[in-house]
């Protein structure tokens, strides 16, 4: 993985002695809340309904087993001893005071971590696939190139007060693990004829209030002039995106406004017109930071190795279930990946406890190269087990209340903090996640592959729009209800759900959602996930099981 | 307000012209966006003696066609937030070569000091209280930079082609 | 909504470390809901509230009721704040 040279340390000192002063002036009052809002949020901090909360950064979502340790230190001296991993790849702390964050901003500095950018109007943390590096369906590690590009965009002078907040992810497999589909800009990895590594370019995805899937800007970039081409996409956004209305801001109104065709042509005026030498990627760059991402010194399969792992899938129903739910296969022979699944029954999902990250760090260190990776789904991924230490690795686990095997059912609910913590929130979300979880466990194998996904407003920070079945909470005259859409999907075939009919009370949610599954495991075909049932056959069925006849 | 360049609290050589005033005959004035474009047939001044005040919402390509008239460019921000002048000062220094005075007016608070600078304005209109702050300190809080822009420093991708620090 | 037993109180986050505070009779902040002043019409509170830029951020007037051991605030959103998250 990357690791910080002596420019990027010194750099980071001068972030936090920024700040640190800026804290200063806004306690003894030098600056006031307006003026220093934005300068926090562009730290991280935001202020919520209890406390401060911070959101630290995990850049494409990778982590080294020091960098773990000290999240686990963070929870323990600054928090409540926890932390919740978001569906953007970063972590948040939600009982965060602000005195003390200048120093929690220099603990987390000795371990290369910060919360630049992870809010605020300019581009935000880059997000990738978490099985980057180790996925078998790979063409290559996207994740230099989100190092370059988080790099570049790292305090632009030009691009930090843009319309509104600006989300680049990068996915560079078959499977699109990324959501690039729903992203400011989305890249997609891939090789011209000619063999030169590029990306085709998306633009003006997201989800909000107002859900829409990408477009193809450009169909191949070169890496070499990868940023000069983003700058152009940035500045055509930073003059002509709306700023009179917050729900108007983001880049994907404006694509809808022009049209993609205008919205191309702009950019590549812009593009030609720029001069590109001073930002054109020189081949000892890239290879410099390829070369941080190098794979890690695999061993060889054990002869016996196999043979071990069958004979414990064998003996252990438990062991076998989380083999079949929580492993996917490496491109190194003898090798997996695991994803250990933040959604234990009962639990507010993505939330980790200090011991935990303390554990989870360790096995990275047991079993792996000391990476940790987080992927937008709210779980851990460890990217470098030997399948003959599967059985230990599921045991460590498993006693530490981290076994869950339902990585991909119905159970591993994607939901955003809702009521309990934000203050944007209309609904409560945890509760009705951990409630769902509960009531699908018993026959979410028999469900199949199920995303379900709760936002606790329409902000949408738990991607309901994208959930085989979304559960958006809303307000209906201080009372909780939620809007429940299906068939949406986040993968390579991005699609927003549909709205099934008016919103049920909370108490509602679960016989809805039942009723939803039976008709899907009724009309599916063989091996159909709910969106492509859905496509197939419409929203009609689903709305009649709800609602009644229409 | 105060006006900071090239180091040092100035005096501002310059006229602000209402639109309805008089060009004078000789003396820097600058006039308003508007302004230009209704008269820009019949204004033949020295560069040097005529500045404008353009919005936010003008193109820098428009701007930057006209700007060898002018010796000042004056933008606009008009809150914390709102960052197109950022992108016009960056595109008239570097597509546009221009090398006069690129006057930031409006909202200029400290933490923004050295954005600007960095996209090419070297003057800084601010309120009094800069000075008894001690804002101008911030235009040296960063010394390595992650992006080329308009001030030509070099960038960390750059430097590490070069010697190591 | 002042009709019956409903009341306003001024509410804030401290600026120092975002707890949930609210303004007091004495003009000062504290974290006990109970100890919240409460009228009929809390413009006059909040006015004085918002002079103490320094001690708390953003405060804003919400609806509360008598309960049986003081003070209670109407709505899920504001309950959620006096007593801490459900989960
Ligand atoms: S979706 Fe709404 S409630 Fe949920 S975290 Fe985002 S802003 Fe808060």
């Amino acid at each position: 993985m990357y690791r910080y040279d002596e420019f990027d340390r010194r750099f980071l000192e001068e972030r936090v002695a920024q700040y640190r002063g800026q804290v200063a002036r806004r306690l003894n009052g030098q600056l006031t809340e307006e003026e220093f809002r934005p300068l926090r949020l562009r730290n991280g901090l935001y202020l919520q309904l209890h406390a401060y909360m911070l959101r630290v950064s995990i850049p494409y979502g990778t982590l080294s087993a020091e960098q773990v340790r000290m999240l686990a230190h963070v929870a323990r001296k600054y928090d409540r001893g926890y932390g919740h991993f978001t569906t953007r790849q970063n972590i948040q702390y939600n009982w965060i005071k602000l005195d003390e964050t200048p120093d929690l901003l220099a603990d987390l500095a000795t371990v290369e971590m910060h919360g630049i950018q992870t809010s605020g109007n300019c581009i935000r943390n880059i997000t990738s696939d978490p099985f980057a590096g180790v996925a078998i369906d790979e063409i290559e590690d996207p994740r230099p190139y989100c190092e370059i590009i988080r790099q570049w965009s790292t305090l632009h002078p030009e691009f930090s007060w843009l319309p509104r907040k600006f989300k680049i992810a990068v996915s560079a497999a078959l499977q699109d693990r990324a959501a690039v589909h729903v992203h400011d800009i989305g890249l997609y990895l891939k090789r011209s004829e000619a063999g030169e590594v590029g990306f085709e370019v998306l633009v003006g995805g997201g989800l909000g209030r107002t859900p829409i899937v990408g477009k193809v800007l450009r169909d191949f970039i070169p890496v070499r002039h990868l940023l000069s081409y983003l700058e152009a996409i940035l500045r055509v956004y930073n003059a002509y995106g709306r700023r009179d209305n917050i729900y108007k801001a983001r880049i994907k109104i404006l694509v809808q406004a022009l049209g993609v065709e205008k919205m191309r042509d702009a950019v590549e005026a812009e593009w030609a017109a720029m001069d590109h030498t001073p930002l054109d990627l020189a081949e000892e760059t890239v290879a410099a930071i390829v070369r941080q991402f190098a794979p890690p010194a695999y061993a060889a399969a054990g002869a016996d190795d196999e043979a071990a792992l069958a004979a414990s899938v064998e003996a252990d129903a438990d062991f076998a279930r989380w083999v079949r739910h929580n492993v996917f296969p490496h491109k190194q022979p003898g090798y997996a990946v695991v994803t250990i699944s933040l959604k234990p029954l009962g639990r507010p999902p993505g939330d980790a406890s200090a011991e935990q990250l303390d554990l989870i760090a360790d096995l990275s260190e047991t079993h792996g190269f000391s990476e940790v990776r987080v992927t937008h789904e709210q779980n851990l991924v460890l990217p470098d087990v030997r399948r003959g230490d599967l059985a230990a690795l599921y045991r460590a686990l498993a006693a530490a209340g981290l076994g869950a095997s339902n990585i991909g059912l119905a159970s591993d609910i994607i939901a955003c903090p809702g009521l309990d913590y934000c203050s944007l929130a209309n609904a409560r979300s945890i509760p009705v996640a951990e409630r769902l979880g509960e009531h699908l466990a018993a026959r979410e194998e028999e469900i199949g592959p199920m995303k379900i996904k709760i936002s606790g407003c329409i902000n949408a920070c738990g991607h309901h729009h994208v959930g085989h079945i979304g559960i958006l909470g809303v307000d209906k005259n201080g009372e909780e209800f939620y809007q429940i859409t299906v068939g949406g999907s986040a993968d390579e075939n991005a699609a927003i759900g549909g709205i099934v009919g008016k919103a049920v009370p909370s108490e509602g949610v679960n016989g809805a959602v039942d009723k939803l599954l039976d008709v899907y495991m009724r009309l599916r075909e063989d091996g159909e996930e709910l969106p492509a049932t859905y496509r197939r056959v419409g929203a009609e069925p689903f709305k009649e099981a709800v609602y009644g006849a229409v | 307000m105060v006006l900071y360049k090239n180091g040092a609290v100035v005096t501002d050589p310059w006229r602000h012209l209402e639109d309805d005033e008089d060009l004078p005959q000789v003396g820097p004035v600058t006039i308003s966006w508007k302004r230009w474009l209704s008269e820009r047939g019949s204004i033949a001044r020295d560069p040097a003696e005529l500045g404008v005040r353009a919005p936010n919402t003008v193109t820098a390509a428009e701007i930057g066609a006209d700007a060898h008239r002018f010796g000042l460019i004056a933008l606009f921000f008009p809150n914390f937030g709102d960052g197109r002048a950022f992108s016009q000062a960056r595109v008239l220094r570097s597509r546009f070569g221009f090398t006069g005075e690129l006057r930031a007016t409006g909202s200029v608070l400290r933490d923004l000091l050295q954005f600007m600078q960095r996209c090419g304005i070297d003057a800084f209109e601010v309120s009094p209280r800069a000075i008894e702050e001690n804002w101008f300190a911030a235009l040296s809080e960063f010394d390595l930079f992650y992006q080329p822009a308009a001030d030509n420093r070099p960038w960390i991708a750059r430097q590490r082609l070069g010697a190591t620090p | 909504m002042t009709t019956g037993s409903t009341y306003q109180a001024v509410t804030a986050n401290r600026l120092r470390d975002g707890v949930t505070v609210y303004f007091t009779a004495l003009g000062a902040w504290s974290t006990a809901i109970g100890d919240a002043a409460h009228a009929e019409d809390a413009t006059d509170l909040l006015a004085a509230a918002a002079a103490q830029p320094l001690e708390a951020v953003g405060a804003y007037v919400i609806a509360v009721e008598k309960a049986d051991r003081g003070l209670r605030p109407v709505g899920l959103r504001e309950q959620i704040r006096a007593f801490g998250p459900t989960v």
